[in-house]
């Protein structure tokens, strides 16, 4: 064993030598922390390879981008139509032209009412100088607005009590800063209102305020969880060592592997998004695992008596392999996010294993280093107690038939709860409620207009087809149908604008309010209106420059990722049966992204999570120098992860992002429990010769406590992401806290009657010949 | 030698400055008036239109259309817009009266509804035909519907240019200024820069293939419109040319519309 003892004793001639160095190395690689920028765009979340999104940037490039920042304003008596209210949406409707990179105002105020007057179309804003107007005129207005299918339930709600001003905004995308500027001269602008008009309440929303969520929410989980985390670790570690020394260095080594983790990340480039910026957070809570295997064991050592330098290599002699491997499988499992299609996922994935991996080496360089230098003062009592574990073992071994029978149904009946799990979640809900956003929108959606949308563009399938009155007619149609479906709101179509027109051009004859018959009338009509458009309210964001197809946009209520998968792929079937063939075409827009993501997400991942499973059984196989145990190590390291989703199946059901990479995450981690249980069953068998029983108690002697431990502190770690804002994080940290319970549960109560079953008959069988043997030379 | 002639040019020039006394105001409208003069006398001529619109997508599609214009003395000029393509708006005129002062005045002929209808919009700023050219870019350019203010003298494609900007002063203009370029030597206009009402760029336009006519108005062959922040473009192409058509004022009022094709 010269070459275990001879890391040690290294370590130990070269401490000053290697603080100083990983200091310098700490310090270097922390340095690219400064080029790590938070993102604030929910396409992150997408790879430039995602169909879902290529659609939905195709439909943006046909038309216009539509980006937006919606400013609603509630009157506090309900009214919308009252002088001091409709002039104060003239006001933000001329300010929000200031908006940096709009390119779009629309309010119930700019919007361009169009009548006959004699033979003359007249264009106007439907409402100028409100503050003047006679309560004739707040009647004619209201009664306009609420009849006018481009505004109900978009800018004006059927109780005339909400109205808003929507701002279209089209990002350059060629800075990181666009949307919080956008967000905060919004802020501002809104800032500025509120005191003028005591009376009426103003809600910020839209995509601007859901991206600008991205970048606070990743913000916040590492202001907030970070110093949690080390709160919790520090109360945690003083408990179990007892050591301010020790307590001290363990923080250093963890906080040395999150810089350096995260300075990576910075010199690669990484964006941090809400999901990445928990990196951190999860590489604090695996570092400390490494370094309290080693700690315990040197203290325990020492307590036997033995001097801190020899405590010292026997520890990192016992320690390395079995660290060196618990590291390695977990950064297996979280590469495999790589596999992931949302780019993320993949961030996080690279974060932790880099952490992870920085984690393992300081713990075996750094970490004794420190314990070589600084002074311990352990006080040696020679006797070994009877722990808690002792006692323990001896219930699982009296009882392994019982637990072994016992276990099985339980973990089989969990198990089959997993159908039950179903992807689904609410796009809105990924914020919870202390975000002003969510609180914002959700009144918006409570009480004016949704959140959601699903568009489309409709193609006529010739150059200047979108005036053929059957392209119109189904057109036409389809909105129909589709404003028919539950949980639709609004629907915009160019077809509205058309009957309108073509009422206006017989008079405003009401019996006209119907679609035009001829092809060359309907195209004429639109280019006396086009003509007759102010800046910026053109029609050029809903019919395309060939004027071959239309723009046409379904806004829904807050509707699950599952119920706007199934109402796109029912549009699709209406537009099959009834629309022209032209017209087929699949809805793009961010819900549809988030809605496919899930599930994309989990077909790419189920490789990885293949892969993962075979690395960390391959390395398993060899570590254990054994076939069978490795491939037997595979039950309690899957089972707690099919656990969790039954689990979940049970109390919760609803999963979304985050359910396809709970499985590799969760695995990479839990297998360390079995790793260490194993490793030390099978040295009990192999160098003393113990039975499996005796070889199941050390176990339990040697591990259970520090297994008991280190889960532990993954239980609170994991724990403390669901304290986060962000639902994706949320789940992800319950989901594999769950996990982690389960697996501890698996090792301490199923794998060691596993194991005994398995070795007993053999065990016995052997020893019996052995004793025949002995007598037989006797 | 050169740099410091240059410098003893631009030190005298600097002195000399003062006692001109011409702001950059005054000089900016001076070279307004004079583009302006310069392109007075035309009386009248036609010519065909092409526009050519691309969005960020990659699609194109081609209008045709067909102008006449009339000069008219102490007002605004007129102008007969004939579209012929797309054939859904086949023989649908623009007919335009452009005011020096106040809003312009125009009729839309539509054949298929055989009216004329007076397009009563106070606020014509919108895009022209879906293109990212606005009515006001393609209208008459009036010296009056500006104010001016001279920035800089610049070299643009070894030309040496005034650069002036002017400001609408029509109210419901989709811009807060616009930054031209204008040639020396000639007065004509070889690029604008377009500043929305957040004084953002908004659009560019050049002009391109400047010919001389009767050896005296120089009009370009192809305007480019490029729109910044939408990533859309269109290229407007003028062609044949033709002057002293004899157009009378009676061709340029509503009747005249339905015989316009």
């Amino acid at each position: 064993m010269k070459t275990d003892t001879g890391f040690g004793e290294w370590v130990i001639r070269f401490r000053w030598w290697i603080i100083v160095s990983t200091i310098l190395v700490v310090a270097a690689t922390a340095s690219g922390g400064r080029f790590l920028q938070f993102s604030n765009n929910y396409r992150v979340f997408f790879s430039e390879e995602n169909p879902q999104l290529q659609a939905f940037d195709a439909l943006q490039n046909q038309y216009t981008k539509n980006d937006n920042a919606m400013i609603a304003l509630a009157p506090k008596n309900g009214k919308v139509f009252t002088r001091e209210t409709l002039a104060a949406v003239e006001e933000l409707t001329r300010e929000a032209w200031q908006i940096p990179y709009s390119t779009r105002v629309d309010s119930v105020t700019n919007f361009q009412y169009t009548w006959a007057d004699g033979d003359d179309l007249v264009v106007e804003n439907l409402i100028e100088n409100a503050a003047q107007y006679s309560a004739a005129d707040l009647e004619r207005v209201k009664g306009i607005a609420l009849k006018e299918p481009l505004l109900l339930n978009r800018l004006i709600n059927p109780d005339a009590s909400v109205t808003a001003v929507n701002v279209t905004i089209n990002f350059p995308e060629k800075s990181l800063d666009e949307v919080p500027e956008v967000a905060n001269f919004v802020r501002a602008m809104a800032e500025k209102i509120r005191p003028q008009y005591p009376d009426i309440d103003f809600r910020l929303t839209g995509i601007v305020f859901m991206d600008n969520s991205f970048g606070e929410a990743s913000r916040q989980d590492m202001e907030m969880l970070i110093p949690i985390m080390y709160l919790l670790i520090i109360v945690v570690m003083g408990l179990v060592l007892r050591s301010f020394w020790g307590t001290l260095t363990v923080v250093l080594v963890i906080a040395f592997s999150s810089l350096t983790a995260m300075g990576l990340g910075g010199w690669l480039g990484v964006l941090l998004t809400p999901v990445s910026a928990i990196a951190p957070t999860i590489i604090l809570t695996l570092a400390i695992a490494d370094s309290i295997h080693i700690l315990v064991t040197l203290f325990h050592e020492m307590r036997l008596g033995k001097p801190k330098r020899e405590a010292l290599i026997e520890s990192l002699r016992v320690n390395h392999q079995p660290v060196f491997i618990t590291s390695i499988t977990t950064a297996i499992g979280f590469l495999s996010l790589n596999f992931s299609d949302s780019p993320p996922f993949q961030d996080l994935g690279n974060l932790v294993a880099m952490g992870v991996m920085a984690a393992y080496v300081y713990s075996v360089i750094f970490l004794p280093a420190m314990m070589a230098v600084l002074p311990l003062r352990i006080k040696p009592h020679p006797q070994e107690k009877t722990l808690v574990m002792d006692r323990f073992a001896d219930f699982v071994i009296q009882h392994r038939t019982r637990l072994y029978w016992g276990m099985l149904t339980v973990m089989v009946l969990i198990i089959a709860q997993i159908p039950r799990v179903e992807i689904n979640e609410k796009f809105n809900e990924y914020f919870d409620t202390r975000y002003q956003f969510r609180l914002d929108n959700d009144f918006v959606i409570d009480n004016l207009t949704g959140f959601e949308a699903i568009e489309y563009s409709l193609s006529a399938g010739e150059s200047g087809g979108i005036s053929n009155p059957e392209y119109l007619a189904k057109v036409e149609e389809f909105a129909q149908w589709y404003r028919q479906q539950p949980h639709v709101m609004y629907v915009s179509t160019l077809t509205d604008i058309m009957k309108r027109l073509n009422k206006n051009m017989h008079g405003d004859d009401e019996s006209y309010y119907k679609l035009p018959d001829q092809r060359d009338l309907s195209a004429q009509y639109l280019l006396l209106y086009e003509l007759s458009l102010p800046f910026g309210l053109d029609l050029n964001n809903q019919i395309n420059v060939d004027k071959s197809s239309t723009r046409f946009t379904a806004i829904l209520e807050s509707v699950s990722t599952h119920y706007a998968l199934e109402l796109e792929g029912k549009a699709q079937a209406w537009l099959k049966e009834n629309g022209l063939p032209s017209m087929v075409t699949h809805g793009a827009s961010p819900l549809i992204m988030f809605s496919n993501i899930a599930k994309r997400n989990m077909k790419s991942m189920t490789l990885g999570v293949l892969l993962a499973l075979f690395l960390i059984s391959m390395i398993l196989i060899i570590a254990l120098r054994s076939f069978k145990f490795g491939a037997v190590s595979m039950i309690p390291n899957l089972a707690p992860v099919f656990m969790t989703f039954g689990i979940w199946g049970l109390f919760v059901q609803e999963v979304g992002l985050a359910v396809s990479i709970v499985a590799p995450v969760a695995l990479g981690i839990i297998v360390d429990d079995t790793v260490h249980f194993i490793s030390k069953y099978l040295r009990a068998r192999r160098e003393q010769g113990k039975s499996p029983a005796e070889a199941v108690r050390y176990s339990f002697h040697t591990v259970g406590t520090a297994l008991w431990v280190t889960s532990l502190v993954l239980v609170v770690g994991f724990s403390v992401l669901a304290f986060s804002g962000f639902k994706m994080n949320t789940h992800l940290g319950i989901m594999t806290t769950i996990s982690v319970v389960c697996a501890l549960v698996a090792d301490f109560l199923f794998l060691p009657p596993l194991l005994m079953k398995l070795e007993e008959k053999q065990y016995a069988k052997e020893s019996a010949l052995e004793s025949a043997e002995e007598s037989g030379i006797a | 030698m050169i740099r410091v002639f240059g410098i003893i040019v631009w030190v005298l020039v600097g002195f000399s400055a003062p006692a001109l006394a011409e702001t950059p105001e005054e000089k900016g409208l001076a070279i307004a008036a004079e583009d302006d003069k310069r392109d007075n006398g035309f009386v009248d001529y036609q010519a065909k239109m092409e526009m050519i619109l691309k969005n960020r997508h990659g699609e194109e599609s081609v209008r045709y259309m067909r102008s006449k214009n009339l000069e008219v003395v102490g007002d605004g000029d007129k102008s007969l817009i004939t579209f012929d393509r797309p054939r859904d708006i086949k023989g649908t005129t623009l007919l335009n009266f452009t005011h020096k002062t106040g809003t312009d005045d125009q009729w839309l002929y539509l054949p298929a509804l055989k009216r004329v209808k007076r397009i009563s919009s106070a606020n014509k700023s919108g895009s022209f035909m879906g293109s990212e050219f606005a009515y006001e870019d393609v209208t008459s350019q009036e010296v009056e519907k500006y104010t001016y203010k001279w920035i800089r003298d610049e070299t643009l494609d070894d030309m040496e240019c005034f650069v002036i900007e002017r400001y609408p002063v029509y109210k419901n203009s989709g811009y807060t200024r616009q930054m031209v370029w204008l040639d020396k030597k000639e007065y004509r206009m070889m690029k604008i820069d377009f500043y929305d009402r957040k004084n953002a760029l908004l659009k560019t336009q050049t002009f391109r293939g400047y010919r001389q006519y009767l050896n005296t108005f120089w009009y370009p062959d192809e305007m480019y419109m490029e729109n910044h922040q939408t990533g859309k473009n269109t290229l407007l192409k003028w062609s044949d040319y033709k002057f002293k058509n004899g157009f009378k004022n009676k061709d340029f009022n509503k009747n005249s519309l339905k015989r316009a094709r």
